[in-house]
């Protein structure tokens, strides 16, 4: 057979057409593939958001819940230990949290920390080796934790009894403490006045 | 020895049956007793043979490993120390994996070194150069993987920043480290896919990139450290004048150089297989915890020249994306050298003083961002990570210009150093 005999043009049509059709198939065979990767259905139970209402805390209280398998402390602020908050910057290591790890809002909050200054969450993980710290949250001289006197100048906060390091009470860690960054906040959302969701960052429903 | 591949003297017998339906002699002659390679190859020259060598020796290890070693999050850990304390010389294999590692690396960046001492990457090896960088690339996620496998502490925590990089790319960031990590943190999802990638996916690309390597290279034909092409003088049998058979020649000089690497490589082994913390850290002997981060995390020596540029970048415009960009660029630098290097002869010898003190810039600036990344960012350390991330790129973004403005000199016809 010469060559004048094939129409050439319909070959490279055919070629096209078959190599595109094969083409959205291999992108279509991909998908299962791809997609295996993601996180798994029992990956996603597991790592769902939890739920914490926080109207049952009085001020000064903290409750602690698992996430993700993770500590998470809740804890409810007066209104005066928030506002006085902004008085001991100077002492702390990272007050304006620029090297430490939370959600940019949280950064964006100030000294608060928190989406509503009531109520501070953040990981129970000290960010030097890990163990969980105590909370501390009365001032001044009185209060002893773990058999430490905290001091005439304790703002309230944190400590943590294996090596000692104290935070404030939105977890922003003071100068010279063996923990290099304030505690970590995980994503949150308030869905109602109190209702916080640990594990999700869309913006505050309206209550 | 003068018959052409595939000739009528080898079908009689066994050879002959077998070269009637399968191509051996003529692939034998092909590719190694009448592969002419220059005959003035040196010292440089041993580290691919040995690249070859360490790869058989992770393949086989490799799979010895793999028979007892249980790749879930909950008997990671005590299956390796099941290897080192129970199992037959199990000690022995996995000390030959993991020293095998480290020398892969030694040996591959040793390689690399000769190709830009000698011009091994120019024309007409770029495509050879290019199989070999994506090697490299292939290795050292080999290498990070395997490390995440005995899911101690430093395994963990290394897995969860390197990971934790690509969340800091915009829009996609956070969708891609899930996707990456099959969970929403380092978990057993995580550990069970970088299993299947270091023990099947990336052997896999590694051996068929060393096969496209070794077929480009037999292609074009080997460089040496004249940087002269031997097959511009041929003589009357169309052999290379300068040629001699890589078989029995350079096997039998390779067998040296294996002698010599095994010596110290055995040493290794034997008397200091962590290698001062180098090779096994320390922290990788606790179980991965995932509430306890090292009070210093570091990775293996190989990587630290990376991290150490990927730590020097500061953050900029609210994001730390800035170094991860440098610590990819730092890579795909090296696949364009064959296109930056305008100089007009290949070799060192012939090369004048620019490009020797340039390469020498460069070596001492990739060793000092080798020892900035193993040690905390503090001190002196991070200034001088910025200096040699400057001077890492500086070897290569201003080649253009530095090797063609560089003096040379005049380049001899024949190879030198054998009459």
């Amino acid at each position: 057979m010469s060559d004048d005999q094939v129409d050439h043009s319909r070959r490279r049509l055919l070629t096209a057409a078959t190599t595109g059709v094969g083409a959205v198939g291999v992108v279509f065979a991909a998908v299962p593939f791809i997609s295996s990767w993601q996180p798994s259905a029992r990956a996603k139970a597991l790592g769902a958001p939890v739920a914490v209402d926080g109207s049952k805390l009085e001020d000064g209280q903290m409750l602690k819940v698992v996430w993700r398998g993770q500590p998470v402390f809740v804890v409810r602020r007066s209104k005066a230990v928030v506002d006085a908050l902004g008085n001991h910057n100077d002492q702390l290591a990272d007050p304006n949290s620029e090297d430490s790890a939370q959600p940019s809002y949280i950064k964006d909050a100030g000294p608060a920390r928190a989406r509503n200054p009531e109520y501070w969450v953040g990981l129970a993980v000290c960010t030097h080796l890990g163990c969980s710290p105590l909370g501390a949250f009365e001032p001044n001289n009185a209060f002893q934790v773990a058999g430490t006197d905290l001091g005439q100048n304790w703002p309230g906060g944190f400590y943590c009894p294996c090596h000692g390091s104290k935070y404030d009470i939105s977890g922003r860690v003071f100068k010279s403490m063996p923990a290099p960054k304030n505690l970590t906040v995980p994503s949150y959302t308030f869905a109602g006045d109190a209702r916080i969701v640990i594990g999700e960052d869309e913006s505050p429903k309206s209550a | 020895m003068a018959a052409a591949p595939g000739s009528a003297d080898s079908s009689k017998g066994f050879l002959g049956w077998i070269d009637q339906r399968f191509p051996l002699t003529a692939l034998w002659r092909s590719q190694v007793s009448e592969y002419y390679a220059p005959k003035n190859f040196n010292f440089w020259y041993y580290f691919g043979s040995l690249a070859l060598l360490v790869l058989v020796n992770q393949l086989v290890t490799g799979i010895f490993l793999t028979m007892n070693y249980k790749p879930a999050s909950a008997e990671a850990f005590a299956s390796v120390e099941y290897i080192m304390r129970d199992v037959n010389w199990g000690w022995l294999i996995r000390y030959m994996h993991s020293t095998g590692a480290s020398a892969f690396f030694i040996v591959i960046y040793l390689h690399m070194f000769r190709a830009l001492l000698y011009g091994s990457h120019r024309k007409p090896r770029e495509l050879l150069w290019i199989f070999g960088c994506l090697l490299f690339l292939v290795l050292m996620a080999e290498g990070f993987m395997g490390y995440v496998l005995p899911w101690g502490n430093m395994s963990f925590w290394g897995a969860q920043v390197i990971t934790s990089l690509f969340g800091s790319l915009p829009v996609i960031g956070g969708t891609l480290v899930d996707w990456i990590r099959g969970d929403f943190v380092i978990a057993d999802a995580t550990l069970n896919r970088f299993f299947a990638l270091h023990v099947a996916a990336l052997p896999l690309a590694l051996i068929f990139l060393v096969a496209a390597h070794l077929m480009a290279l037999h292609e074009v034909g080997s460089n040496n450290p004249d940087g002269i092409e031997i097959k511009k003088h041929k003589g009357p049998d169309g052999h290379p004048l300068d040629g001699i058979p890589f078989h029995p020649y350079y096997t039998v000089k390779d067998l040296v150089g294996v002698m010599g690497f095994l010596v110290i490589f055995c040493g290794v082994i034997f008397f200091a297989p962590t290698f001062g913390d180098l090779f096994l850290e320390s922290a990788n002997f606790t179980p991965a915890n995932p509430l306890q981060t090292p009070p210093h995390i570091a990775p293996v020596w190989y990587f630290t020249p990376f991290y150490a540029m990927l730590r020097a970048v500061p953050s900029f415009a609210g994001t730390q994306v800035w170094g991860v960009l440098v610590m990819g660029a730092s890579i795909v630098v090296l696949f364009f050298v064959p296109w930056l290097d305008r100089s007009p002869v290949n070799s060192i010898r012939y090369r004048g003083p620019i490009y020797k003190i340039m390469l020498a810039i460069f070596v001492v600036a990739f060793i000092t961002l080798g020892v900035c990344g193993l040690k905390p960012p503090a001190g002196i350390y991070p200034m001088l990570a910025k200096i040699g991330t400057v001077l890492y790129f500086a070897f290569f973004l201003l080649m253009p210009w530095y090797t063609r403005f560089d003096s040379v000199k005049p380049v001899p016809e024949r190879v030198t150093g054998h009459d």
